[in-house]
C-alpha cells in the first residue's frame, strides 16, 4: 500500500483496531451526537498526530525531549495571537502558519544543533530547561500571550458554528462550520500522520533507527548523526507546531493549560509508551486508549471516590479522587516501560511476548 | 623519559583553576553594575546562600550519574518528600519553634531535618530498587521509569497532604538580619551558608581522604576496573544513591524554611534548576556541582536585581554560555 508507505501494521488486530478507530473518527458528527463527543475525536485527532511526531524522535531516534509541548504551544499560540489581534480572517490565520511553523523548527535547529551534539542524556536535560524558561515566559509575557488567561479568538466564518453548510437533508444532519473544522482537524492530522510513516519508512527513518540502535556505529558508516537527529528534531517540531494550530483552532483558544503545560509534556509520554514506541501506530492507539480514559474514566473515580469516602474508608478518598488520576497513570506508565516496552502495538504484533523484540537498547 | 627519584613529588594532574575564579569574576564584575556596596554584599550573601542549598540538593544527583551511568529524573521527588516530613515535626511543635530561643528552635529543626533525611534516604532505597535495578544500563528507560516515579511521589503527596500550600513558617531565633553597617545579611541566609559549606567540606573530606571516596572515585572514572578487582560496586552505587537521596531530603527542608511554605510542585521547579547546575557543573562533578550552583543562584541574584525580565531565562543564558566555553561542563570527569 502505497499510502502506508509500505510499512503495515503487521497484525489482524492492530488493523481491525486501527480501522475502527478511523472510521469512529471519521464518522463521529453523525453516529455520536453532542459537544461532548465531538471534542474527544477532535482531541484525539490532534493527539494522535502530536504523539507521532513525538514518536519520530522518542521510538527511532531514542532521544527524549521534554520540549515537545513547546512547539506545540508555539503553533497554538502562533495562530491565536495572529487571530486575536488581526481579527478573524484567513490573512490572520496564514501569517500564524507562516510565523509559527517556521519559528517552532528554527527554535528546534538550536536546541538540536547546541545538545544533540554531546551525549544523547544532556539533550533531555536542556529540553526540560529550555521547556521549562519557554512556559514562564509565556506566561509573564502577558500584553502578547494574555499570561495565565491565554487568548480567546474568533475563526473566519467558514469555520463557525453558526454558518451553515449544509441544512437538514433527509438524514436529518446539518453540516455546519464547527463540523468542516473537525474534518479540517481530522484531514490534516491524518496527512501528517501518514507523512511521518513515508518519513520513518524513508532510508533517512532508516538512518534514525541506526542511530537509536548504535550511535557510534552509525557515526562510523559515514553517517552525520547530528545531522540527522537535528533534521529529525525540526520535522517533529514542525508536526508538533502544526498539531498545536489545529489545537487552537478547534477549541478558538490557547492557554498554558492546554498547550504548554507540563502535564501535556507527560500526557505524550504516556501515550506513547502505552501504545508502542517506534511504530507511528501505536501514537493513534495510544492517543484514543488515554483520551477516552481522560474524558470518561475520570468520572469513574469520582464515583468510586464518593463511593470509599461514604464508606468511611481511610485514605482511599484520597487516592481515588479525580484530581489523582495522574497518580494512577503514573503507576500503569512506570508498569506499562517495564512490563510491556513495546506497549499495546508490540504486543499485538508478537503476541508471544517476546520481551527481546525491537528492545534491544 | 625521565626518571623519577624515589625521593621525588609524585607528579599531579594540574589544577584547572579558571571555574573557580568565574564566580569571583562575577562577583566582582557585579559592583560597578549595582553601584552601591551594601546592596552588592547583601545579594552577594543571598546568591552563596541559595547557591548552597542547590549544592546540597544536587549532589546527590551528579554523583549518582558520575558513578552509575544513572540518570534520575525523579530526583526532585526526594526534596518534596523531605520538606512535607519535616512538617510532621514542625507543625505539633510549633510553639517551641515560635519561642524566641536558638537552642529551644534548633532542638525542633535538627530531629526534623534528621527525620527528612532518613525517610528520603529509605525512599531511595525503594526507589533505586524498584526503578532503577529493572533497568540498569538502559537510558531511556531510566529516564521513563524515573519521571514516572516522580509523578507518582507528587501524586502520592498531594493525595496525603491535600493540594494546598502549607506554611512553614521560619524559627524565631532565625529571622531577621544581622545588620553591619548598611549591610543587612539574612540570618538564615548565614546558616544555609554555614550547612551547605559543612555538606561540601564532608563530601570532599569522604571523597579525598577515605577509602570510600577513593572507590567512588575510582568507580566514576572507570567502573569495570573496581569491578574487576572484586569491589562490590552496586552497593556502593546503593550507598551513594541513599545518601544523595538523604541530602536532597535536606535540600528540601531548607528550601521550604526559606521559602516558608511547602508545596509538592516544587519538586517540578527545582528538578529544573539541579538539572541546570548538574550539566553545567559537569556530569559527576562534585566540584563543578559546587561551582555550578553557586553560579546559577549568583545570575538569578544579581539578575533579578539588575534586569528583572531577564531572571527568567537567566539559567538558560548561563548554561549556554558555559556550555559554549566547555561542551562538557566546567570540570568534565566521566570519559562519557
Amino acid at each position: 500500500m502505497m499510502i502506508l508507505s509500505g510499512d503495515q501494521p503487521r497484525s489482524r488486530v492492530l488493523t481491525l483496531v486501527l480501522v475502527v478507530i478511523i472510521l469512529a473518527l471519521a464518522a463521529t458528527p453523525f453516529l455520536f451526537p453532542g459537544a461532548k463527543a465531538l471534542n474527544v475525536a477532535a482531541k484525539i485527532c490532534v493527539f494522535a498526530a502530536l504523539v507521532a511526531s513525538y514518536d519520530l524522535l522518542l521510538g527511532y531516534t531514542g532521544s527524549v525531549s521534554f520540549a515537545h509541548t513547546m512547539f506545540y504551544g508555539i503553533g497554538s499560540y502562533a495562530i491565536a495571537i495572529a487571530l486575536y489581534g488581526m481579527g478573524p480572517n484567513w490573512a490572520a490565520v496564514a501569517t500564524g502558519i507562516v510565523v509559527g511553523l517556521p519559528l517552532a523548527a528554527l527554535l528546534a535547529l538550536a536546541i538540536g544543533l547546541f545538545s544533540l551534539r554531546v551525549a544523547a542524556i544532556f539533550f533531555a536535560m536542556i529540553t526540560l530547561a529550555v521547556a521549562s524558561a519557554f512556559q514562564v515566559l509565556a506566561s509573564q509575557l502577558s500584553w502578547l500571550t494574555g499570561g495565565e488567561d491565554g487568548r480567546s479568538f474568533q475563526l473566519p466564518e467558514l469555520l463557525r458554528p453558526g454558518t451553515v453548510l449544509i441544512s437538514k437533508n433527509l438524514f436529518g444532519f446539518e453540516v455546519n462550520g464547527r463540523i468542516l473544522t473537525f474534518y479540517l482537524v481530522f484531514a490534516v492530522s491524518a496527512l501528517m500522520i501518514l507523512a511521518l510513516l513515508r518519513v520513518v519508512n524513508s532510508p533517512f527513518g532508516r538512518v534514525l533507527q541506526a542511530i537509536r540502535e548504535n550511535r557510534f556505529r552509525a557515526e562510523a558508516l559515514g553517517f552525520r548523526t547530528v545531522f540527522h537527529l537535528t533534521y529529525a528534531n525540526c520535522i517533529a517540531a514542525l508536526v508538533a507546531a502544526s498539531a498545536g494550530i489545529l489545537n487552537a483552532l478547534w477549541l478558538r483558544y490557547a492557554g498554558p493549560d492546554t498547550s504548554l503545560s507540563f502535564s501535556i509534556m507527560l500526557d505524550i509520554l504516556l501515550m506513547v509508551v502505552i501504545g508502542g514506541m517506534g511504530t507511528i501506530y501505536g501514537a493513534i492507539i495510544g492517543a484514543t486508549i488515554f483520551i477516552l480514559a481522560q474524558n470518561y474514566l475520570q468520572s469513574l473515580m469520582g464515583i468510586a471516590s464518593t463511593a470509599a469516602s461514604e464508606a468511611g474508608l481511610p485514605l482511599l478518598p484520597g487516592l481515588l479522587h479525580p484530581d489523582r488520576w495522574l497518580l494512577w497513570l503514573g503507576l500503569l506508565f512506570i508498569a506499562s516501560v517495564y512490563f510491556f516496552p513495546t506497549g499495546v502495538v508490540g504486543r499485538l504484533r508478537n503476541p508471544a511476548g517476546n520481551k527481546s523484540a525491537g528492545n534491544s537498547h | 623519559m625521565t626518571d623519577l627519584a624515589a625521593t621525588d613529588p609524585l607528579p599531579k594532574p594540574k589544577r584547572d583553576l579558571a571555574p573557580i575564579l568565574l564566580p569571583v569574576a562575577l562577583a566582582l564584575a557585579m559592583i560597578p553594575l549595582i553601584g552601591s556596596p551594601s546592596t552588592w554584599l547583601t545579594l552577594t550573601a543571598a546568591s552563596l546562600a541559595m547557591g548552597m542549598m542547590i549544592f546540597i540538593m544536587a549532589s546527590g544527583l551528579t554523583l549518582v550519574f558520575g558513578l552509575m551511568d544513572v540518570l534520575n529524573f525523579g530526583h526532585g521527588a526526594f526534596i518534596a518528600v523531605g520538606a512535607y516530613v519535616a512538617t510532621l515535626v514542625l507543625a505539633p511543635f510549633a510553639a517551641s519553634i515560635q519561642a524566641d530561643s536558638l537552642w529551644m528552635n534548633l532542638a525542633v529543626l535538627a530531629p526534623a531535618a534528621l527525620l527528612s533525611m532518613a525517610v528520603s534516604g529509605a525512599l531511595g532505597l525503594v526507589v533505586e530498587r524498584v526503578l532503577i535495578l529493572p533497568v540498569y544500563g538502559q537510558h531511556l528507560k531510566q529516564i521513563l521509569m524515573t519521571t514516572g516515579g516522580l509523578i507518582v511521589a507528587e501524586q502520592t503527596l498531594y493525595a496525603l497532604w491535600g493540594p494546598q500550600i502549607i506554611p512553614m513558617p521560619l524559627p524565631a531565633s532565625l529571622r531577621g538580619s544581622f545588620i553591619i553597617g548598611d549591610v543587612a545579611i539574612a540570618k538564615y541566609r548565614v546558616l544555609a551558608t554555614l550547612i551547605g559549606l559543612a555538606v561540601f567540606i564532608a563530601i570532599q573530606l569522604v571523597l579525598n581522604r577515605t577509602k570510600l571516596g577513593l572507590l567512588i572515585r575510582a568507580g566514576v572514572e572507570n567502573r569495570e576496573m573496581v569491578e574487576a578487582l572484586g569491589y562490590r560496586i552496586r552497593r556502593l552505587f546503593l550507598g551513594v544513591f541513599m545518601t544523595g537521596s538523604a541530602l536532597a531530603g535536606l535540600g528540601g527542608v531548607m528550601w521550604a524554611l526559606y521559602r516558608e511554605q511547602v508545596h509538592a510542585s516544587m519538586s517540578d521547579e527545582l528538578t529544573v534548576l539541579i538539572f541546570v547546575v548538574v550539566i553545567i557543573g559537569g556530569l559527576g562533578s562534585i566540584g563543578g556541582c559546587f561551582i555550578g550552583a553557586i553560579l546559577v543562584a549568583m545570575v538569578a541574584n544579581y539578575g533579578g536585581f539588575l534586569v528583572p525580565k531577564l531572571a527568567l531565562v537567566s539559567n538558560i543564558l548561563l548554561m549556554v554560555a558555559i556550555l559554549m566555553w566547555r561542551p562538557r561542563g566546567l570540570y568534565a570527569v566521566t570519559s562519557r
